[in-house]
């Protein structure tokens, strides 16, 4: 790999210890991948922030970091929390859980992180223009910013992409590359989604059978951000997606190689048995909606269902701490609050620790979290459309 | 067999081998290192001190953090196989200090099998 002069230094030692051991970690990575040399990056996103996700061995790695000074270079938000981080003690989260929370995310505001907590923080304000080199490393906002921006990230772990948010820069290689970016497998799909749970369900479908490769779908005629969202969450988590394009829809469809891809055909049939396989469960105790975090869109259209209704259990509808701002400006909250929901910002189902809330049962719309809950939350899952789980609560 | 060194150092151990990819984050419980994934063909499973065997990692990218934590408490295995290793999981093993090789045909290696990891000339040897 070749190194600046300045980079040489920087392994030397010169600017400290902790720089030395993040770039270490970001040339041992580009060692391995085949990288020629660092690329700066405009922007960051932290992964590993739940402290349910990190637990104790996480918690003391980032305070170790900030103890001694790191500082991020770069624009960088974080992933989810494991709680709402100023309604936490009226939602309900446990205290001890709360205290460790709360330390992690000061650890990360002493490095100069933005304490904002969203898996979309595209829709949050860190939005990245078209080939932009970006260090990434929540799933779906990878999906996202690669396919649906045309941004170019790898899918980042936690810890590199905070080496790369303090080095400012990250190895070259990879989906940092054109040639890396073409699609190895055709997928047809031959129904009407219509719902974005129909998208999740196509995702967690194409997850399993892509892996970690490049999807090109063709036959998917229309799909708002919203879908698309659903749909990269749904591969990333099933499988390990990190870029996919769509004819007609997303930037890079037209301009890649479309030789020698494998084709995957995708029907009803298909669908339906992943509705199947994802339902593992009946009645939900709680509804959460919001997995990737919800667009205000979504936030509006849900206030709608469910204006003058009362929920016979508890909906959260999860999202970031700026898109709640302006819903409730909106007077959205307060809609959905007389209904009995709750908006819940700064988390979602996944990260917060709902098993120890006494919830057995979860509905969801979304493929992502259908396939998170039952090993990470001991959750059963009623996987079903907006429309079927809010029916079945009013 | 030669492999491609993606993190170093020594470990012998019993190979324990998941034909399927496998995510850390919601596969691997943090705490007991037991393998927590529903319908994983390894569930139930622990994988301390095993030399595990996969193809490659697979959903969330706070898996490296999970690999980092299992090793500091004492739960982790003992190297780490792999087909293709992706950045996930890299990030974890060197971060954790857990030797890894990939590039390896691993379906030469069968569960029980005692291996010997070179993860510092990339070099593993099924006994």
């Amino acid at each position: 790999m070749n190194l600046t002069k300045i980079e040489e230094k920087i392994l030397d030692g010169e600017k400290g210890e902790v720089m030395e051991r993040m770039f270490r970690l970001l040339v041992r990575l580009g060692e391995i991948y085949g990288a020629d040399k660092m690329i700066p990056v405009g922007s960051v996103q932290v992964a590993g922030v739940s402290y349910k996700s990190i637990g104790d061995p996480g918690t003391d790695f980032l305070e170790d970091l900030a103890s001694k000074g790191a500082k991020v270079k770069v624009l960088t938000y974080l992933n989810p929390a494991g709680m709402d981080l100023e309604n936490w003690e009226k939602l309900g989260f446990p205290k001890d859980f709360a205290k460790k929370q709360l330390r992690i995310m000061d650890a990360f505001k002493k490095m100069g992180i933005i304490v904002t907590s969203t898996c979309t923080p595209y829709l949050a304000g860190n939005l990245p223009r078209f080939r932009e080199h970006i260090a990434w490393s929540e799933s779906s906002a990878v999906a996202f910013s690669n396919s649906v921006i045309g941004a170019r990230t790898n899918r980042e772990g936690g810890p590199s992409a905070l080496a790369a948010a303090i080095c400012g820069v990250t190895p070259n290689y990879g989906l940092h590359l054109w040639e890396e970016r073409q699609p190895s497998f055709k997928i047809n799909v031959d129904l009407k989604l219509e719902f974005s749970s129909d998208f999740g369900a196509l995702g967690y479908y194409v997850g399993k059978m892509v892996k970690n490769k490049i999807p090109y779908f063709t036959g998917i005629k229309d799909a708002d951000t919203d879908q698309l969202k659903a749909l990269g969450a749904a591969m990333a988590a099933s499988g390990a997606v990190a870029l996919y394009h769509v004819e007609g829809l997303t930037p890079e469809a037209d301009l890649v190689k479309k030789t020698n891809l494998e084709t995957i055909s995708v029907g009803k049939k298909e669908i339906k048995e992943t509705y199947d396989k994802l339902n593992t469960g009946k009645n939900p105790d709680i509804v959460i909606f919001g997995c990737p975090h919800a667009s205000l869109k979504e936030i509006s259209t849900l206030a709608e269902k469910l204006e003058g209704k009362h929920l016979k259990k508890p909906v959260w509808i999860c999202t970031s701490r700026m898109i709640k701002e302006v819903a409730d400006r909106m007077g959205y909250n307060e809609i959905i609050a007389r209904a009995g929901g709750s908006i819940v910002a700064d988390t979602c189902m996944v990260v917060s620790p709902i098993e120890e809330m006494g919830y057995k049962t979860t509905g969801v719309n979304s493929g992502k979290a259908a396939n998170y809950l039952p090993s990470f939350c001991k959750q059963e899952v009623c996987f079903a459309n907006v429309d079927d789980l809010i029916g079945g609560l009013i | 067999m030669k492999g491609r060194i993606i993190s170093p150092g020594k470990a012998k151990g019993q190979a324990i081998v998941s034909r399927e990819p496998i995510g850390f984050y919601g596969g691997i419980d943090i705490k007991t290192g037991i393998v927590i994934e529903k319908g994983h063909p390894l569930e139930g499973k622990s994988v301390k001190d095993k030399i595990l065997v996969f193809p490659c990692g697979k959903g969330s990218t706070v898996g490296s953090y999970v690999i980092y934590g299992i090793k500091k408490n004492g739960v982790a295995p003992a190297g780490i196989i792999n087909k293709e290793t992706e950045t996930i999981v890299a990030t974890g093993v060197i971060l954790a200090g857990i030797p890894c090789v990939d590039k390896i045909d691993i379906e030469k290696i069968k569960d029980g099998d005692t291996i010997i990891l070179d993860a510092d000339n990339g070099i593993v040897e099924v006994k």
